[in-house]
Order: C-alpha cells, then structure tokens, then sequence
C-alpha cells in the first residue's frame, strides 16, 4: 500500500481504500472524491453556524492586520490560532452532547476544589490570585467555570421536574454562589459576574418563575450599593466611575476610554479606509489587537461596518437560540441557549466598554480579539452547541 | 424549525398551559423563554448600534476634531543629576554630554541590513548584536533601541556618513555620569547604575521616567532624593507617521540639588598617599564641628567603570582582588582597636573613681589574674617599672590597663565605652557604616552561647579580644577627646551636622590628665611617637591590633613573619593641642608598629592641614585624572 497512516485511518478512507483497491487504479480519484465527501458529510457541523463565525474572524484578522501595524507575522499567527480553534470546534462537535452531561458534575466538583486552591495557593499575577501552578502549566480554573458552571446546572435542573420547583431553585443557587464567592475572593470581578450570569441564564430558561427573575433583578439593585462599598476594590471603582466622567483623568483611567470614543466616532459613517485609521497607527489607543480591536474596526470601516460585524454577531446568537428551539435533550436545549446567551454577553461587554457605555474590564471580543484562552472557551462552547444540534429530536421532531 | 415557528408554537393555545402535561408545558415555558432571550438580543444590538450612531453620526465632527488634534504626544525630559562639590568648590561627580546612537525598527527601512552595517561600523561583537536583536524584538516598534553609548568622534561622523542607508537610525546626546578623580573618592562618593530591578520597587516611577541612572552607593546613594531632581515634559505634534512637527509645550525639568561635601580633595589625595602601598584607610575629621575632611580607603576602584555596568571581567577583577578594594575600611570594615583606645580607657577608669591619675603603680613584664597561671604579657619585655597615668599612656604600657580593666570590671568597661559612642553607628551621612562591638556578658551570651571570663575583660583593657572599631569611630573617639567631651555628629553635608550630647567626666580635670598623656606620646621624651614630633603641639596614641595570638612564651619577630600576619599600625591624633583644628585616625593594614608606620602618615597629613611646610615636602602623588 502507498499510503502508510500514521494513526488508524477513519472508517470512510478505510472502506474506500478496500473497496478501490491501490491508490491512482481506474476511476480511483473519483471515486475517492465521492468517499471523501461522504466522509465530510459525517463530519458534524453546522454549516450556517460555521459560516457567519468564519466570517467574523475573517473580520477579525483584517482588522488585526491594521491594528498591529501591518504585520504579517500577526496575521500569520492569528490564523494559525484562529484555524487550530476552529479545529478545536469541529472536534468538540463530534462528541455526543451526553458526554458533557456526564463529566458536568465530576468537571464541576474538580474545578471547585481547584478554586479552593488557588484560594490557598495560587500564584499571584498581577496583583490577583488566580492563577494555579501546576509546573508544567499555568491556568485559571475560573476560565474552565465559564462551560462548567451552565454544564452543571442544565445537568442538574433537566433531571428534575421543570419549571423547577422552589428546592431546587435554592440547591441551583448554592451551586452558583458557590464558585462564584471563590472567584470574587481571587478578586476577579469579571469572571465571577460571567460564570453568575452563565449559570442563572440555565436557571432562566428551565423557566424560572418570573417572581423568582423579578427577585433576582431587585436584588441585584440592592446589592449594587453593597458591593460598592464592600466587595469591589478600588481599582474597579474607578473604572465605573471613569464611565461616568472619563475626562476627570484624560491621562489616567480614562485614556482608553477617551481614545476608544475618538477612534470610533471620528470614523463616521464610512470610516476612514482600511489601513487609514490614524488613532492606532499613531499609538494612541492601547490594546488595538486585543481588548479594543473594535475600536479600530469602527475607526476605519465606520458605521456601515459597525453594524455588518453586529449583525454578524446576531446572526450566530439567533442560529444559537434556533439550535437550542431545536434541541430535544431538556439538557441540551438548556445549555445551547445559556451558550448563547452568554457569547450575547461578552459581545455586548466588550462592545458596550468600547464605545463607552460600560466600564472597562478585560473580556474580549469573541473571534475578533487576539488572546488564548479566552478564545479556546467559546469555541469549545460553539462546538457543543454543534453537537447539541446534531442530537435533534430523532423520535418526532415536534411534539 | 425557525424562531418564528417557535413563537408560534409557544402562543398559548386555547386550552391555556394547565391542560398541557408537564413536560410540553416546560418546553412551552423554554420556547416563550428563547423568544425573550431572542428579543434581548436584539435590543442589546440596537442599544450598541444606537451609541455607535451616536458618536459616529451626532459627535462624528467633534470627534474628527479632536483626532486631529490628537496628534500630539507627550515627551519626557529627565532632569539633570546635581552634580557635588568638594569643600573648595572642585567638582567630585560630574555630568558629561555622550552621545549614543539608538534604532527605530518603524522607521528602519531594512532592518537587517541595517543592523549588519551599524555591527561593521561600530565594532559591535556578536553577542552585543544578539542581545540588540532581541530587543527590537520585542520593543515596541517605535521606540527608539540602545544600540551604542559613549561614541567617538570617528563612530559619529561614519554613523552621518552613511545616514543615507541607515534610515531609522539617530544619533542621540545624553549626559554620562563622570567621576574625574577616579578611585581618590570611589568609596565616599559612591557610584551611579543602571536602575536595576531591585531599584524598580524602591522608586517612584514617574519621578525616574527616562532616567537611566540611580545611586548606587556612598553619596550619590545617601542623598539620591535630592540629587535626581524632577523630569519634566515636552508636548509635541506628530505628523501621521509619528514624526515631531512642532514643539508645543515645554515644561522644564527641575535639576537635581548641587550637593557640597566637606571632603578637601588635596587633602584626600595626600592621605591616600601617605598610605603609600598599605592597605588601610585615613579619616580626617574637624573636631569642632564634626565635618570630615578626608576619608580615604585603600586599595580603591574607579567608580566610573560602574557608570554604565560594568563588564563582567572587570567586576570579577576587583571581587576577587585579594585586597579587596571594594571595600569600605573606613566605615564598613571593623578592626580591633589596639592601644589606641587607651585613652579612654583611662577616662573609663577616673570616672569609675578607681584610679588615680598621679598614684605610682608597679607595671612588670606581665599581669596575673590572682589564683591564674596565664601571663597577660606587656609589649616590652622587661615592663615598664613605676608609671602613673601620664607615664602609661605615654609608654603605652599594657599591664597598666590591663590592671585597670581587671579592675574596672567588664560591665562598667562596656557602659563607658558605649556611653562614647563606641559599638555603635556614628550617623554620618553614608549607607553601610558598620557599629562595630564593645563587647559584654549579654552579647557572649547571645552570639557564643558561652559566659564572660575575666580574662576577656583583661585584654579588652588594651582594646584586643573581642572589641571592633571603624576608623571612623576613631576618628570621632579623637574629636571628642580633642573637645573633651563635646561631640559633634560626623558628616560630609552640611544638612547632617548636629550637636551632639557631650560626655561630662566627674571631674574636668580627667580630661587634661587623659589629654596630656596622649601630648606626651608624641612630645615625651620616652613617647612611643617622639619622632614625628612637630613645631605645632600634636597630641595621639600609637596602637597595634594584633593579627594572631603569640603563643604562651614565644616571641614576635617581625622579620619570621609573612606580610599579611603582620600586625596592623593604627595611629590617632589631634593639632594643635591647646585648640585642636584636626583629628586624625589612621591604619595601615600589616604595617607592623603605630608609631613606625602610622604616625608619621597622620603626621603628613596634619603638615598639610595646618598649613605647615616641612623642609621635605611631602610629595603628593597627584592622581591623574579626566579621561
């Protein structure tokens, strides 16, 4: 045989090698074309979801290109990473959404006890312990929560009757305060409200009361002020308050939101052209590739181009919604719309600190922000929202 | 299935939820859910396409502007070092303009070539270029990359030369640290580096933006603060590649403080050679007022190697210097003080009340503890005979103390001695002053482990055993028995002088018995430093610190002995006596006898200070210094 695999060769290629014989006989391309194809069918994906995400980190790169000063090396790197996690996606994508159901309590207890030790002794970066040692690898457990947390939850309410009943309302909410405590200590706000979110979106679509929402939200109301004076540290206060008034330090805690704003609101409706934005190329805004890569997207496409990359986002939020509408499993369809939601969340949390409207805190922008790990969590989450498409209904579709 | 489909089939029917089972009813509940999170989407999108509008549309005009205007950047100018001044206004630490070459990747058209061009021109080895590479590596692009310092004349007109193909490439002025009297002043005025990590987490950051210097050590570490100054700051427009069109704004920088020292540096430059080969360190001080007019160790290094780090081989060169020029011998390192702390032991003893300036006592060649064997022996052979005070402090005789010491006991010893000064900082103006150790019950105690024996105090009583002292510490023990009593704090700037609270003896009489034995060490016919006897009235004590024990019953011959056994020869002394203006302490490391070796050096030094001319001047090896 001319080809030797390295690794067993997946079933498809096996039976068309067996049934064609050795490679380069008689119609063997075609029909190895027509094998191959039948093994890419059997590839799970969705072909819309995959679309319109692959279209965004097309976005993605474009822009990068521009905000780190024209380097190809970026871009060569970016890609790279962009089609290693789109890899990572379509791997996910291949595992039956029972999986993930099954090692959600086990990944859940592992990733809580990893916190208590981080909280005993983890590394300090920056100011913040968040970071657990291992040796050989450095990682935040809290990272891991953003997927366990609703993993978690939609395994534990779909195995109770829904809409669920006050007990297990109060046993959910122990579950998410829980981690959520640990990862306020470490201190990291902005995880800690991320995983919350995660988890009480599941605890929303397994059809929380709405007294229980209306609670929730007047509760948030009352601990606002709390967390103010208690739990949020100075650094944190300043960033709200700079929201409110960035030009109280120009030179200080405003600059990114000041710079931010000038970026996007003198691209106009047009932008200024690719490559023509002058706030980045003149240094003025920080962070161009990572956490404000919108912003010199809006500086050079404009309006126009603002609204095509939301669009964009909406679009794979909607396909998101569409999966989980979709979704048979009660687990599944919970967890595919807490995913959704939660990319909602980052989008808008990003967006909302570029143009000014939130404070500033360090979520990315999905697919369109250089960084690792974050982008290795929402593909590994967009890949279960592929498998749990898959895993439609196979008894009646409707019910 | 569709969204919209979804609301349509989540449209309560007829029959309302209740008569649905459970589980249709639960997906009813998670399909209304979905249309609300669907609904959420949407105005959360609306809401961020609204704002951008807002500021893209509505504030488009002003934001324009303000972009424009944000052509502006802020530039640091760091302050100028102060520079410091010995007594007579001669510059000991100074600032020169070099000018160094730096590389722009953004700007640099080809930057390998570059950089292969500047390696050619400027004799750059390759791990310098590898280390470069790095750098621009992983710099910001527009920042400008030391490539070269301390250029030559020849370097720079090359570097203009071919400016043509260097583009991105800039010759740069800075100034340079200089230290034009080299090791003459190394461990007095110290040395700026680099800012190193360490430094980072000391400093204030804005204070120190674009300064490449911070003080390392003696003055330029002591009076930092005042030496660096405040940075200030240029606003200048740039044009859309980032280059300076137009200067805007200037906010001078504030320089850093002149600092004058009290050093005289002829002065320094004539201890450090009276010095001549040995090992030691001289310390000159005023004693009215406190001010130190020389302080001199040697061996010493040239402090403007350290300047811009110092390479490797040169550093391991003066670490592993057997002589240690490093190190500080008048301050940091710590010596027995021998028989120079005599004299006050004397006063130790006639505060005590237990000894009689003018009573005759019986010194033999040795001292016995009663009911002890052990021969605490005298220097000279035969002993001394009958002495009185006077007579022991001029001779120097050894039983005499330790009879005194005994005597005194080690608890009294140890609370005069401390009550001196001695055991204890001095407070000048230097990082890395050593206290030094007059020893006690208490410390053997805490550091051995172990109690006092009487033999301890014994030979404590002619400052051996386990007593230290810097040369600093006795030059001040010099001043304030050339004051009698009255202390002054030592410094080097004016700032850190201070009164302090003077040593009230019983009688003021002591004093003058104390003082004039010291008179007659060098003006008694048998004073053991007769010979640098001077027209103006010295008063001093000759001291030895032994290096090793003789053996029980051996004799010392100096001629059997390697160098470095040799004793150490300490002098201390003040002039004139009847109002002193000096007060000198010197050692000379291994250099046998005090009054061999070191009083004629404190000698020298005291010629010059008061201004006498001797018929054979003292040769002054002026240090050579400039380049």
């Amino acid at each position: 045989m001319a080809i030797k695999f390295a690794l067993k060769p997946p079933k498809a290629i096996r039976e068309c090698l067996h049934r064609n014989g050795p490679l380069g006989s008689g119609q063997h391309w075609q029909r190895t074309a027509a094998q191959t194809l039948a093994f890419v069918r059997r590839i799970n994906y969705d072909p819309i979801l995959l679309f319109f995400l692959m279209l965004i980190a097309a976005i993605g790169l474009v822009a990068g290109y521009s905000a780190s000063d024209q380097s190809v090396i970026w871009v060569e790197k970016s890609a790279f990473r962009f089609a290693l996690a789109f890899l990572l996606m379509l791997a996910i994508a291949q595992i039956p959404q029972r999986f993930f159901f099954t090692i959600a309590p086990w990944l859940f207890g592992f990733v809580v006890l990893l916190l208590v030790a981080v909280y005993l002794f983890g590394d300090i970066g920056k100011g913040a312990r968040r970071w657990l040692d291992l040796g050989f690898i450095r990682f935040q457990p809290a990272e891991i929560l953003k997927l366990g947390m609703p993993m978690m939850l939609a395994w534990f309410l779909a195995k109770r009757p829904l809409p669920p009943r006050f007990f297990d309302v109060v046993l959910a909410l122990m579950l998410i305060a829980v981690p959520t405590i640990l990862i306020i200590l470490q201190p990291d706000l902005g995880t800690a409200i991320l995983v919350m979110m995660a988890g009480l979106f599941v605890l929303f679509f397994a059809g929380l009361s709405w007294w229980y929402v209306l609670g929730f939200g007047v509760a948030v109301s009352a601990a606002a002020p709390l967390m103010w004076f208690y739990v949020m540290h100075d650094y944190q206060k300043e960033r709200v308050l700079t929201l409110f008034n960035p030009m109280a330090d120009p030179l200080g805690a405003g600059y990114h939101t000041i710079q931010s704003m000038i970026a996007i609101g003198s691209g106009g409706v047009w932008g200024k052209g690719w490559l023509q934005g002058t706030q980045s190329h003149l240094n003025f805004l920080p962070e161009g590739t990572t956490d404000f890569i919108l912003a010199v997207y809006a500086e050079e496409f404009g309006l126009l181009g603002l609204i095509i990359l939301f669009g964009l986002y909406l679009a794979v939020i909607w396909r998101g919604l569409t999966i989980a509408a979709n979704a048979e499993s009660t687990a599944g369809r919970m967890l595919a719309a807490a995913i959704s939601m939660t990319f909602l969340v980052y989008v808008f949390v990003n967006a909302g600190m570029v143009i000014g409207i939130l404070p500033v805190v360090g979520v990315p922008l999905p697919l369109m922000s250089y960084g690792g790990t974050a982008l290795v969590t929402i593909m590994i989450a967009l890949g279960m929202l592929m498998s749990i498409r898959t895993q439609r209904s196979f008894l009646g579709h409707e019910r | 299935m569709s969204i919209r489909d979804a609301w349509r089939s989540a449209r309560p029917t007829r029959l309302g939820d209740r008569g649905l089972d459970t589980r249709h009813r639960a997906r009813q509940i998670f399909r209304r859910r979905i249309m609300m999170a669907a609904l959420l989407a949407l105005v959360v999108f609306a809401v961020l396409v609204w704002r951008a509008a807002f500021l893209q549309v509505d504030r488009h005009a002003h934001f324009s502007e303000l972009a424009e205007s944000n052509r502006t950047r802020t530039l640091v100018i760091p302050p100028e070092r102060g520079r410091i001044f010995d007594d007579a206004g001669r510059v000991v630490a100074d600032n020169i303009a070099t000018f160094q070459v730096q590389i722009t990747r953004e700007d640099a058209t080809n930057l390998k070539q570059e950089l292969i061009i500047l390696q050619e021109v400027l004799n750059l080895d390759d791990d310098t270029m590898s280390d470069l590479r790095e750098r621009i590596r992983f710099g910001r692009s527009f920042d400008p990359m030391l490539v070269k310092s301390d250029l030559t004349p020849y370097e720079m007109a090359k570097i203009a030369q071919l400016q043509p193909w260097l583009p991105g490439v800039e010759i740069q002025s800075s100034l340079k640290r200089v230290y034009p009297y080299r090791q003459l002043l190394a461990h007095v005025v110290g040395y700026v580096g680099r800012i190193n990590v360490a430094d980072l987490k000391k400093i204030n950051p804005d204070l120190y933006q674009g300064t490449q210097y911070i003080g390392k050590s003696g003055i330029e570490r002591q009076y930092e603060d005042e030496l660096h100054g405040k940075p200030g700051h240029k606003e200048v427009e740039v044009d859309a590649l980032g280059r300076v069109v137009k200067v805007l704004n200037v906010v001078r920088p504030t320089p850093g403080k002149d600092i004058h020292l009290s050093l005289d540096v002829p002065l320094q430059g004539i201890a450090a050679a009276t010095l001549g080969g040995f090992s030691g360190a001289v310390v000159v001080e005023d004693p009215e007022t406190g001010a130190i007019k020389a302080m001199v160790s040697r061996p010493s290094f040239d402090p403007n190697l350290f300047v811009d780090g110092i390479s490797q081989k040169n550093y391991q060169a003066l670490l592993n210097d057997p002589e240690r020029p490093l190190y500080d011998r008048a301050m940091a390192a710590t010596y027995p003080p021998g028989s120079t702390i005599k004299p006050v032991m004397a006063l130790a003893g006639l505060q005590a009340g237990i000894l009689d300036p003018n009573k005759k006592f019986f010194a033999g060649p040795y001292f016995q503890i009663p009911g002890d064997a052990h021969h605490y022996r005298d220097w000279q052979k035969w002993g001394h005979g009958w002495v009185t005070l006077d007579d022991a402090i001029t001779q120097s005789c050894d039983v005499y103390f330790y009879d005194l010491a005994f005597r005194l006991g080690i608890d009294k010893l140890h609370q005069f001695l401390t009550e001196f000064g001695l055991g204890a900082k001095t407070g000048i103006d230097l990082p890395g002053e050593s206290t030094g150790l007059v020893p006690s019950r208490e410390w053997k105690r805490k550091t051995k482990g172990q109690v006092w024996y009487p033999g301890e105090t014994v030979i404590a009583g002619i400052g051996q055993g386990y007593m230290l002292t810097t040369i600093l510490q006795l030059a001040q023990t010099t001043a304030t028995l050339a004051e009698s009593g009255k202390r002054y704090r030592p410094w080097l700037v004016k700032t850190n002088a201070a009164i302090e609270p003077p040593i009230v003896m019983n009688q003021p009489g002591y004093w003058q018995d104390v003082r004039h034995g010291m008179f007659d060490v060098v003006n008694g016919p048998k004073g053991t430093a007769r010979r640098i006897a001077a027209p103006y009235l010295i008063a001093g004590k000759t001291g030895t610190a032994q290096v090793f024990t003789v053996a029980q019953n051996a004799r010392y011959n100096a001629k059997d002995l390697a160098k470095k056994l040799h004793d150490h020869a300490l002098f201390i002394g003040f002039a004139p006596y009847d109002d002193p203006k000096i007060a000198v302490a010197v050692i000379a490391e291994h250099g046998g006898s005090g009054a061999g070796t070191t009083a004629p050096m404190a000698r020298k030094i005291m010629d010059y200070y008061l201004g006498y001319r001797a018929n054979n001047p003292v040769k002054v090896e002026l240090i050579n210094h400039g380049d």
